[in-house]
């Protein structure tokens, strides 16, 4: 990254944008002046692409891919410490009968439980990741927000997955926003930090892609789209949007961020066409966990059923996955 | 060898998508035309009106933004499944109305073509009643039909099977849902069409139908705010005014209706279509 | 070779039931044509797939007479809501038919199967499906409460997109109440030829429908054949020209869709990466085959090389190849006449100075193929900026100003159609407003339904089909 020579604009920001932060009335001209999005365009790209046919090694390929992908999480209020080392054992070792499946990326809990997964996890290679600053609404004080992450990143967690403030987004507050996300990202220290957009709560297209670059000015790792707890959460074309902007912005400033849909994708055929998202959209380096994650808890079995048919060659059935 | 004894059918209402009896628990007797018991039928309350109305309101959005030529694949649907039950259809007419099986055949027939000629029609309303408008000034006009929404109608009493197609198709091809109480004394052509109904593709709620009675259903379906507009057929001369003046209290539009039934084997015109279509006129300036 | 390759996932070819014999269909069965058998071939491979008898002048002459007698004895007496129900059969058994024609067609045509199975058919069965409903409706069409068909119609059709266009030219005929002797073309005959097994299937009279493969003699010989009483064209303006002089004169009524050089408008506030994919479908759909294909991009200035770059990357995504492959895009040329004609324009775009660009991806070795290729710094006065190339080559121009746009865009004796993309309402009206063309698309591109009229201005033919407008060329009106 390129130091910039305005005192005013963020310090991380590369130096062809730094001007853009300068103030609210730059960052609203910036968001507000980037290329709208065709509603019926991008859903008619999505459908298109969602024909995509992937068989064979390139299924089995996007299968293993995929269960690299997932960000394996309970959000839950009955969450415990049982359930979360239950989940961790999972995360760890998904298919018990198939010493060569691939574990998932990362563990998601709510921030009292980091510890617990920290300990369950240690050393297997999959990370912790924490919801943060309120999640899911992110309706309560910036102080109470940096608590919040400060607890996840204490007890261990490597990543932070914060929430955006909608209100003050739907309000056009865009700096308030923007520079919540940078305090946050700041008491993340090492920890990455993906920000969750909640995509359905923005609604438009057009305010999907002026959260995104928002969120990548200030900083943000990864976008993404959804808590999970709201409908609709993640979806192909605001995906595609997403993608889109990621991509814009490595054309923009040489850097590389990611993005994960969660929340609603369940099935095999689902994640393959993310996955097929990913690759024709943003581009083939973004097919990496390091870049690409599946926010999800039901779609880890379907693709070990989905799995076991490719290997075996017969289908499978419910009682041949475990249900933690 | 004694004669087989048959499987007697139990008649219910058809409501959002389903068959329940009525909450009620009423039931009262079918004859056919001489007397003789046919069955039992479900004597709708106005609460089963009341819930009616609530499944058609709910499956309106769903139906009304459908494509138009979706709408007419599901009515052809409708009418495909119709022919498969010709035979049934032309028993129960003429068992209800008294009739000989040839002439109930060729009311049979004629109800599956008056189907097949609504189902006709989705696509091409727009273009024939909406238009692009020559306002004076730079600006791009144009009016497009809508459906209103949820039309409440009362079959007729006689026609229990062509006149009830006639006046429930219009609704659905229009892009609204239909709240329909059948013909009191001639009701079972009318659930046999709503078997034929929910194995169309037809969305649960978009047709609902009641049988019962049309003096004692007609007041709720007429002052009911959640109706947008009624078809009063089925409904005495009289009663008729007494539910038009119901309706002017939540402005309904009320199809105007001859004192008899017509003769239903006339094709109709686009009159029951038009009373079920709001024009929307849209404007916006043409400029660099 | 990425980290992602889709591996093969062709369609079954076993589906579309290849016979080795197909033969002209006259008055209700498949008769031996008297003309030289033609071998159809697959222009993704090179390889024969049938044999097709084709029609003689005779044929032609026998084929119109049975139309004739089918239309006096049967057709015009029959009331329009039995007429109706034929049509509907004939759209749910396209429909139920729909993957064998689709397979059918992607052999005999090239497209992917992509588009022959999710645009093709689907949209054919749609328009039998549309008009069905016009056949016992007439009256309400506004030519008046009781308009009469014209007779026979006599209707030649391009190898672009075979079945959609017979669908385009029998559906509304029959619908009218006329009946139809129906010649494609010479290198795509077959799904015409399952369509009228369809036909025997649905029950439709004799001679109703008559299809009768061959070349452009037998087309020509129907145009010229005097008991016919309209003709519908679609096809190249050079051949539309020939047929309208022929037919100039006589009682014939005449229909033409001819070629086009669409014009593309992206304007500074456009919805760019919609706008990219508006631009890809509008020249690489159907491999730019296309009579209206927005075969000029006109960007402005101000966003030119945002767009041009951006596109670039989107078109190098495109994969060309096996036609059968659910993942092509780019299926083949349709044969090598027409890969031919598209090389000598690239070159004289090579010759008169544009900057070409062509994408990098793969391209089999055998068949008809030709990789996607961007022009830029085209000017208006190059070949490949007015000539029809029919092919997935893009000449991109730019622009200044709105009006600047418009001139450019209007500046072609064709006038098929156009697309402009912008977010601004206004200046979308009011370039849709100016712009001298039968179809414009706004934020979108290729949209075809069956109750949008679609036809051009000027050379690029007359009448419409499609809608209510479309109904009139059936008429005697």
């Amino acid at each position: 990254m390129t130091a910039t020579t305005s005192p005013a604009a963020a310090p991380d920001t590369p130096s062809p944008l730094a001007d853009v932060t300068r103030d609210e009335a730059s960052l609203r001209r910036f968001l507000h002046g980037l290329p709208g999005v065709d509603q019926v365009g991008v859903e008619q790209r999505a459908a298109g692409l969602a024909t995509r046919s992937i068989k064979k090694e390139a299924k089995r390929w996007a299968i293993d891919t995929a269960v690299s992908m997932v960000d394996l999480t309970t959000l839950e209020g009955a969450d415990t410490r049982g359930k979360v080392r239950g989940l961790a054992a999972k995360a760890m070792r998904p298919d018990p009968e198939r010493q060569d499946c691939p574990r998932v990326a990362a563990v998601c809990v709510y921030p009292d439980l980091v510890e617990t997964a920290v300990e369950a996890l240690a050393g297997s290679g999959v990370r912790v990741a924490s919801v943060a600053t309120g999640f899911p609404a992110g309706r309560t004080s910036r102080e109470v927000k940096l608590a919040d992450t400060r607890l996840a990143v204490e007890a261990g967690a490597d990543e932070i997955d914060m929430v955006i403030d909608r209100g003050a987004f739907l309000e056009g507050r865009y700096r308030q926003v923007f520079d919540e996300i940078r305090e946050i990202k700041a008491a993340c220290g090492t920890a990455h930090l993906k920000v969750i957009l909640e995509t359905g709560e923005l609604a438009t297209y057009d305010n999907a892609r002026r959260a995104s670059w928002l969120a990548l000015l200030a900083g943000g790792d990864f976008i993404k789209t959804s808590t999970g707890k709201v409908s609709p959460a993640a979806t192909l074309p605001v995906t595609h949007v997403m993608l889109q902007a990621v991509h814009d912005w490595h054309e923009r400033t040489g850097e590389l961020r990611g993005v994960k849909p969660a929340g609603g994708i369940r099935t095999t055929k689902d994640a393959i066409k993310y996955l097929v998202a990913v690759h024709e959209v943003a581009g083939e380096q973004w097919l990496t966990p390091d870049l690409f994650r599946f926010g999800a808890s039901s779609l880890l079995n379907d693709l070990l059923l989905q799995r076991r048919t490719q290997v075996d060659g017969h289908y499978s059935g419910p009682d041949y996955v475990t249900v933690d | 060898m004694s004669d087989r004894i048959s499987v007697a059918k139990t008649y219910k209402l058809y409501l959002g998508g389903k068959f329940p009896r009525s909450e009620s628990g009423r039931v009262y007797p079918v004859t056919d035309a001489k007397g003789a018991f046919l069955a039992n039928a479900a004597h709708a309350s106005r609460k089963d009106l009341r819930d009616a109305v609530s499944a058609a309101r709910k499956a309106f959005p769903g139906w009304s933004s459908a494509t138009a030529y979706n709408r007419g694949q599901v009515l052809y649907r409708v009418a495909e499944v119709m022919e498969g039950r010709r035979a049934q259809f032309a028993t129960e007419v003429a068992a209800c109305e008294g009739i000989a099986a040839k002439k109930a055949e060729s009311i049979v027939d004629a109800a599956i073509d008056r189907w097949v000629w609504y189902a006709g029609w989705t696509d091409k309303i727009a273009s024939v009643l909406g238009a692009a408008n020559p306002v004076a000034g730079p600006y791009f006009s144009f009016t497009v039909p809508e459906p209103t929404g949820v039309v409440g109608v009362l079959a007729p009493q006689s026609s229990s099977l062509l006149g009830l197609v006639t006046v429930l198709a219009p609704v659905l091809a229009s892009g609204s849902t239909a709240v329909l109480v059948s013909s009191a004394e001639r009701p079972l052509p009318a659930i046999t069409l709503s078997e034929v109904l929910a194995t169309s593709d037809v969305p649960a709620g978009t047709a609902n139908i009641l049988t019962g009675h049309a003096a004692e259903l007609g007041p709720w379906l007429a002052s009911h705010a959640d109706v947008n507009a009624l078809d009063p057929t089925g409904a005495t001369p009289a009663d008729r005014v007494t539910l038009a003046q119901e309706a002017a209290g939540t402005v309904k539009r009320v199809l105007s209706v001859p004192d008899t039934e017509p003769d239903w084997t006339a094709e109709p015109d686009l009159s029951r279509l038009r009373r079920y279509l709001e024009a929307k006129t849209v404007w916006h300036p043409l400029g660099v | 070779m990425g980290i992602f390759d889709y591996a093969p996932a062709p369609e079954s070819r076993a589906l579309a039931n290849l016979k080795e014999h197909y033969k002209p269909f006259i008055n209700g069965q498949f008769v031996d044509g008297s003309g030289e058998p033609l071998k159809t071939i697959n222009p993704a491979t090179e390889e024969t797939l049938a044999e097709v008898g084709t029609a003689s002048v005779s044929d032609v002459d026998t084929a119109v007479k049975a139309a004739r007698k089918a239309y006096t004895s049967v057709w015009s007496k029959m009331p329009g809501a039995e007429r109706a129900k034929y049509l509907f059969r004939i759209a749910r058994l396209i429909q139920e038919r729909s993957r064998e024609l689709a397979v059918l067609e992607t052999l005999d045509n090239g497209k992917p199967i992509k588009e022959s199975r999710d645009s093709d058919v689907p949209t054919a069965a749609a328009h039998f499906f549309y008009h069905a409903g016009w056949a016992d409706k007439l009256g309400y069409a506004g030519y008046g409460p009781d308009p009469k068909p014209l007779g026979v119609a006599g209707q030649v059709i391009p190898w672009n997109f075979p079945l959609l266009m017979l669908a385009w030219k029998i559906a509304p005929a029959l619908a009218t109440g006329n009946t139809v002797v129906l010649k494609p073309a010479e290198t795509t005959p077959l799904t015409a030829l399952v369509f009228a097994e369809i036909c025997q299937q649905a029950e439709l009279p004799p001679g109703v429908v008559n299809i009768l493969p061959g070349a452009g003699d037998i087309g020509a010989s129907l145009v010229a054949h005097p008991d016919v009483d309209k003709i519908a064209f679609t096809g190249s303006t050079e051949v539309g020209k020939l047929i309208q002089r022929t037919v100039a004169g006589t009682r014939k009524k005449l229909t033409l869709e001819l070629g086009g050089k669409a014009a593309n408008i992206v304007f500074d506030d456009a919805p760019l990466d919609q706008a990219v994919e508006g631009i890809v479908n509008g020249i690489f759909f159907n491999q730019g085959h296309v009579c209206c294909a927005g075969s000029r991009l006109l960007v402005q200035e101000s966003v030119a090389g945002e767009v041009l770059e951006k596109l670039r990357y989107r078109v190098s995504t495109l994969r060309v190849g096996d036609p059968l492959d659910k993942n092509t895009d780019l299926g083949a040329i349709n044969s090598a006449e027409q890969l031919a004609k598209i090389r000598g324009l690239v070159e004289s775009g090579d010759a008169e100075g544009a900057q070409r660009w062509t994408s990098p991806c793969p391209v089999p070795d055998r068949g008809f193929f030709f990789a996607p290729t961007v022009f830029s710094e085209v000017h208006q006065s190059m070949r490949i900026a007015r000539e029809e190339i029919f092919g997935p080559v893009l000449s991109v121009l730019t622009f200044r100003t709105p009006d600047e746009a418009v001139a450019k865009a209007n500046n072609t004796p064709y006038g098929l159609s156009a697309g402009i993309w912008s977010e601004k309402g206004s200046r979308i009206l009011w370039t849709a407003n100016q712009l001298r063309a039968g179809v414009v698309w706004a934020n979108t591109f290729n949209r075809f339904d069956p109750a949008a009229p679609f036809g051009g201005y000027q050379e690029s033919g007359f009448g419409r089909e499609g809608g209510r407008t479309g109904l009139e060329g059936y008429l005697d009106v």
